[in-house]
């Protein structure tokens, strides 16, 4: 069986996420190649175990739209009996076009591959898990980054191949990217997330969040509540429907704990909920809790810590 | 222009899921049922471009049981200007329900097809992508805003990293995220108004499109619990003891 892994990448290199995809696929599959979009850090990329062979560009193809990415795929994947990419947006983005321009129904963001066909994936925002079969001649999915344990950085010694670069589309243009530059770890791969929700208040009540989560070297976090009332851009909001995390360590301030909010962290090694409302469901799930003023206990903790 | 919107019945959001004792699924009895929020998002953008003049007619379509009616309604109530609904009992993947739509596009001859960007039951996050696939039209997915400029759309897009901004051209397929708008609360005239609109009722089967499915759903089961109840402390320096010399994490 021959895998291809499309790899979202972080400057150059390969994210955190697609080493899980990489993980995943070695499950299914004997034979490991990637199509890495960014060559620029490829001799790095060619130490990652398990891959055979990678497939790359002269130059980096940028902003490449769905509909670009699909046409180039649809011939590209043809002898591969799986096509595996993370669950990042850039993936969800491609991979069910590319599904249904082949006529196949791609499994999304799946959490343990049971055999060659039979996957687990979440439903309901993780409160039920469906173990599905695919009957599909050729299997395309996306896998949630967290539940799979990343390949290592070394140890492979893959082959390149370059490519010619993919046609850009003329229905789609793209015009601009606005990105939340931060120097904190990425939520996607930090090992501590300070999260805060409705209960912080404002835009600038976030700087006590922020304080704390540079003390300690942590990623920020948030709940749709303060995405939705500003305090903080939309790339930031964990759950159902935006980033699915799972650090040793999650600490939620002044977050009720909607279910939605729930679906993207409580995989946390350890959990921790800092809230005044005792009755607050985020304590339900939480480890350990300590009920009181976030304005106060907050900074106490970045002083002490 | 013409907007096709779907709209799909699921378990309303606050609900808390019960998985089936016999793990054939999710319970639905006497289970509180809403319109996706996602698509009541959809529903929203759409009469707003009506109330622009950029859309002319918004038609709402819904693939489901009998009752999937109360969930046209509300986008009725919301301002769509009519609804169809294709009758099964069928649980349908993300491929069948995106051939239904196309078909709907083409005879319709839609400019315009918004849905929401997931369904909060399945959480596929799939089948706009597969519906612009299907009519090779472009997309544009986690839409956060919407303008129309001459013959295009510039839609911008809730990604990893940030915003991102795209050009389109129409026909095209958009699919909402949460920030895109705020749904109105239908009014009780509109409601009532609602009731007259027109539905067109059609069975599955009369379409002869393939909706076979290529997943096989073998079980539904419960995620693992978390170990232990929750530990409360009392104060500050508790936790950062506990998460030192306990926990060995900070």
């Amino acid at each position: 069986m021959k895998s291809i892994v499309i790899v979202e990448q972080d400057n150059g290199l390969v994210n955190r996420p697609s080493l899980a995809a990489i993980s995943a696929a070695k499950k299914l599959s004997s034979n490991i190649d990637l199509l890495v979009l960014d060559p620029s850090e490829i001799n790095t990329i060619k130490n990652i175990a398990f891959v055979d062979c990678i497939y790359s560009f002269k130059e980096k193809q940028k902003d490449v739209s769905a509909e670009s990415m699909v046409n180039f795929l649809k011939d590209f994947i043809e002898k591969y009996d799986y096509v595996i990419a993370p669950s990042g947006t850039f993936s969800k983005n491609f991979i069910p076009r590319l599904g249904a321009v082949l006529n196949l129904q791609p499994v999304s963001d799946i959490i343990k591959v049971h055999n060659e066909t039979t996957f687990d994936r979440p439903i309901y925002a993780g409160n039920a898990i469906a173990t599905v079969k695919s009957k599909d001649k050729k299997i395309i999915l996306t896998i949630r980054g967290t539940a799979f344990q990343p390949v290592d950085l070394k140890g492979g010694d893959a082959s390149l191949k370059i490519l010619s670069d993919i046609q850009e589309v003329n229905s789609s243009k793209f015009i601009s990217k606005e990105v939340s530059s931060s120097e904190r770890p990425d939520l996607a791969s930090a090992k501590i997330i300070i999260s805060g929700g409705r209960g912080v208040g404002s835009k600038e009540n976030f700087t006590i969040i922020e304080k704390f989560a540079d003390k300690i070297g942590a990623a920020i976090g948030a709940s749709r509540a303060a995405v939705d009332a500003g305090y903080i851009s939309n790339d930031y909001q964990v759950g159902q429907t935006g980033k699915v995390v799972a650090p040793e360590l999650y600490i939620a301030i002044g977050i009720s704990g909607a279910i939605q909010h729930l679906a993207g962290m409580k995989d946390s090694k350890v959990i921790v909920a800092i809230n005044k409302d005792e009755d607050a469901p985020i304590f339900q799930i939480a480890d350990y809790g300590l009920v009181g003023d976030l304005f106060t206990v907050i900074p106490d903790i970045t002083k002490a810590i | 222009m013409k907007a096709l919107i779907g709209v799909k019945r699921v378990i309303d959001y606050n609900v808390k899921i019960r998985v089936k004792k016999d793990n054939t699924g999710v319970d639905m009895e006497n289970v509180k049922m809403s319109m996706n929020p996602f698509d009541e998002i959809a529903v929203e953008e759409a009469v707003r471009l009506k109330e622009k003049d950029i859309i002319k007619e918004v038609i709402t379509i819904s693939i489901g049981t009998e009752e999937t009616q109360e969930t046209i309604r509300s986008a009725l109530a919301m301002g769509a200007d009519r609804g169809i609904i294709v009758k099964t009992n069928k649980s349908l993947e993300p491929l069948a329900i995106s051939k239904i739509l196309a078909h709907f596009c083409n005879k319709e001859n839609i400019d315009i097809a918004i849905l929401g960007k997931q369904a909060i039951d399945d959480d596929f996050n799939q089948t706009g992508q597969m519906l612009a696939g299907i009519l090779g039209w472009p997309q544009a997915t986690f839409a956060s805003k919407i303008v129309k400029e001459q013959d295009n759309l510039l839609v911008t897009r809730e990604v990893d990293g940030g915003l991102e901004t795209i050009k389109i051209n129409l026909p095209s397929v958009i699919t909402t995220d949460l920030r895109l708008n705020e749904p109105r609360y239908a009014s009780l005239p509109n409601i009532m108004k609602a009731k007259s609109k027109p539905i067109d009722i059609l069975e599955l089967e009369s379409l002869s499109i393939d909706v076979d499915p290529r997943l096989e759903q073998l079980k539904v089961t419960n995620p693992p619990e978390r170990g232990g109840a929750v530990k409360m402390l009392n104060t500050s320096e508790e936790l950062i003891d506990t998460l030192k010399n306990k926990e060995g994490i900070l």
